[in-house]
């Protein structure tokens, strides 16, 4: 079954097309990688996903078309962004991110409880840090922050826009452990990265997108095999920048 | 200047720094989560006050209509809004909202007039029909163009005040009213006769910020609001709408602007657009505190309570120019403060 499948799929900013024409499918339960280099429209993807950013084409999700809704109303259906930017609340204490993380959710019984004591089970290093202002967090506990308060809206469809980007390698290690872990418990996930060895290796199916076109997809085993996609983005000149 | 003087100018300075305060608060609210600068804010303390002083001479108050009249307008562009979306869920829902409540709510208004005695009971219907105004105007005038510049909204909201201004004019008229006087008790302490308006004033003021704060830090909604001023992209991307958190901070400002504009109505008489003078005090408050800090502009308010009060004494012709001249150090102060503190910033 296809958890969301974008045809036709394009993202401006006024006249600027960045993204054109893009065809992409998730099955459930799948992990799916997007990769390519800086610029490529990486994150005017996965904005306009989620809705912040125009776009125009077709978005079916779980059977219905989400292209009309409000960002809102999307997270309200399971779908779910952990941007680039993170997006914390600085000024907030780390237990109040996470809770809003399930604001989207009706708020009954303890379940909120329940999912608070599994991200913290999760990210032990948050539960030491819960009363902590957000913003003082180092980079691998902010994506850990990022990470858990997506956890808590119980996503169906998780986004993930450059979950390694700026971490040690020991941090990345964990955060895609977590992300592969994440699949187990029949989350969908849709990953962007410029750090296509460690995507391919969990992913499941991969697209690689360049100047805002598709240029190549397949099983992520074939992707990872291609001549090309070696040269550019797994060989040494890779590894090396 | 004596002791007795002194102590009288300060109760005075008080009370009045308790009341801008408020506004300061309201103001601060709107600002950082709509990017609004709520011009329109001394309009609910007109509308309120001459609502409370026309309930107690036995008539229904005309910003009734408003609230009547602004209802059917929203209730028509959500009913407009759900044709196009093809979706009639919301309809009962906002029926129910902007219909049915605006007409329980003159129906209480018309039972209040016939019982000009009962102060409680004024009092709450002036809160239910100023309240309301506060999500109206928002949807209204604001929810189309949210994602407008600062500049924009703040057009937006000058306008919204001509307008609401003028019915006020419509339904009031031009003379001003006074409300009865809250049950009277006056204390004497030392030199000082402590009026109980003062008190009352003072202990709302209180009370209604202690309110705030728990709601801010303690409740879901609160933390949302806070969420939506702090970083609006995250505050979408966890299903905080943009138009939940408006229409919330607006209510919120309505209640304010109505609680003070009871406050004040015993103890000056109020014009249709008295409440906008006051509101200008609170908004040098506001400023004080960079539009972004709760604290600072409640003390700054304070402290434009305490400049009006003594300026009233040594240069009383000048008191509103002394008062309005200081947002100028004020500006250059937090336009200094501010560009530090945005280089700083990057979440
Ligand atoms: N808000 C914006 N307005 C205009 N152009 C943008 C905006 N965001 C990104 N772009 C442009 O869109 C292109 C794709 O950017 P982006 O989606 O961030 O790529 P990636 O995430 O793959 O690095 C770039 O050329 C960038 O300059
Ligand atoms: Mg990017």
């Amino acid at each position: 079954m296809n958890m969301l499948e974008a045809r036709g799929f394009g993202v401006s900013y006024g006249k600027v097309s960045v993204v054109r024409d893009a065809h992409l499918q998730i099955s459930a339960g799948q992990i799916v990688a997007v990769i390519g280099p800086n610029g490529a429209g990486k994150t005017s993807l996965l904005s306009a996903l989620i809705g912040l950013a125009s776009a125009h084409g077709s978005i079916v999700y779980e059977g219905g078309n989400v292209a009309d809704l409000s960002v809102e109303a999307r997270v309200r259906r399971g779908m779910c962004l952990v941007p680039e930017r993170r997006e914390l609340f600085g000024d907030m204490p780390v237990e109040d991110n996470l809770r809003l993380g399930a604001f989207s959710r009706p708020r009954r019984g303890g379940e909120a409880a329940e999912d608070l004591a599994a991200v913290y089970a999760r990210f032990p290093q948050l539960r030491e840090r819960r009363a902590q202002l957000a913003r003082t967090l180092s980079g691998g506990e902010r994506q850990m922050l990022a990470l858990g308060r997506a956890l808590m809206a119980r996503p169906k469809l998780l986004m993930l826009d450059e979950p390694s980007l700026g971490l040690a390698p020991r941090i990345v290690r964990d955060i895609f452990h977590v992300i592969a872990d994440l699949r187990r418990t029949g989350v969908s996930i849709l990953l962007v990265e410029q750090n296509a060895r460690a995507a391919l290796q969990i992913a499941d199916y991969g697209y690689v997108l360049e100047m805002g076109e598709i240029v190549l997809e397949g099983p992520a085993a074939e992707v990872a095999a291609n001549p090309r996609v070696i040269n550019t983005y797994l060989g040494l000149a890779a590894r090396a920048q | 200047m004596n002791l007795a003087i002194a102590l009288w100018l300060s109760q005075d300075a008080v009370t009045n720094g308790a009341i801008y305060a408020l506004i300061a608060l309201a103001l601060v609210v709107v600002f950082t989560v709509t990017r609004v600068i709520f011009v329109p804010q001394g309009e609910f303390i007109s509308y309120a006050a001459l609502s409370l002083a026309t309930l107690q001479s036995g008539k229904v108050p005309g910003t009734i209509y408003v609230l009547i009249g602004g209802g059917i307008i929203v209730a028509v562009l959500d009913g407009l809004a759900a044709l196009r979306r093809r979706s009639l869920k919301s309809l009962p829902e906002s029926t129910l909202l902007n219909i049915a409540l605006p007409l329980a709510i003159a129906a209480a208004a018309r039972w209040s007039a016939s019982r000009p005695d009962d102060l409680l009971l004024q009092v709450v219907v002036t809160i239910a029909i100023v309240m309301p105004l506060g999500p109206m105007l928002y949807r209204l005038a604001f929810q189309p163009l949210a994602n407008a510049s600062v500049l924009v909204l703040l057009v937006i909201a000058v306008a919204a005040h001509y307008v609401l201004t003028g019915l006020g004019l419509v339904f009031f008229g031009g003379e001003g009213l006074r409300a009865r006087m809250f049950p009277a008790l006056q204390f004497q302490v030392g030199v000082l006769t402590i009026s109980g308006q003062s008190i009352g004033v003072i202990v709302t003021a209180l009370v209604l910020i202690v309110l705030l704060a728990l709601v801010f830090g303690r409740t879901t909604y609160g933390k949302a609001l806070r969420a939506t001023a702090i970083n609006r992209v995250g505050a979408r991307l966890v299903g905080i709408s943009s138009e939940f958190s408006g229409r919330l901070s607006f209510a919120l400002a309505a209640l304010i602007g109505a609680v003070s504009g009871i406050l004040v109505a015993p103890i000056t008489t109020i014009y249709y657009d008295t409440g906008f003078m006051i509101s200008l005090k609170g908004f040098v408050g506001a400023i004080i505190g960079g539009m972004t800090s709760y604290p600072l502009a409640a003390l700054g308010s304070l402290a434009v309570g305490f400049l009006e009060s003594y300026s009233s004494f040594w240069a009383s012709a000048f008191k509103e120019s002394i008062v309005f001249t200081l947002i100028i150090p004020v500006l250059l102060w937090r336009s200094l403060a501010t560009r530090r503190s945005e280089e700083e910033d990057d979440s």
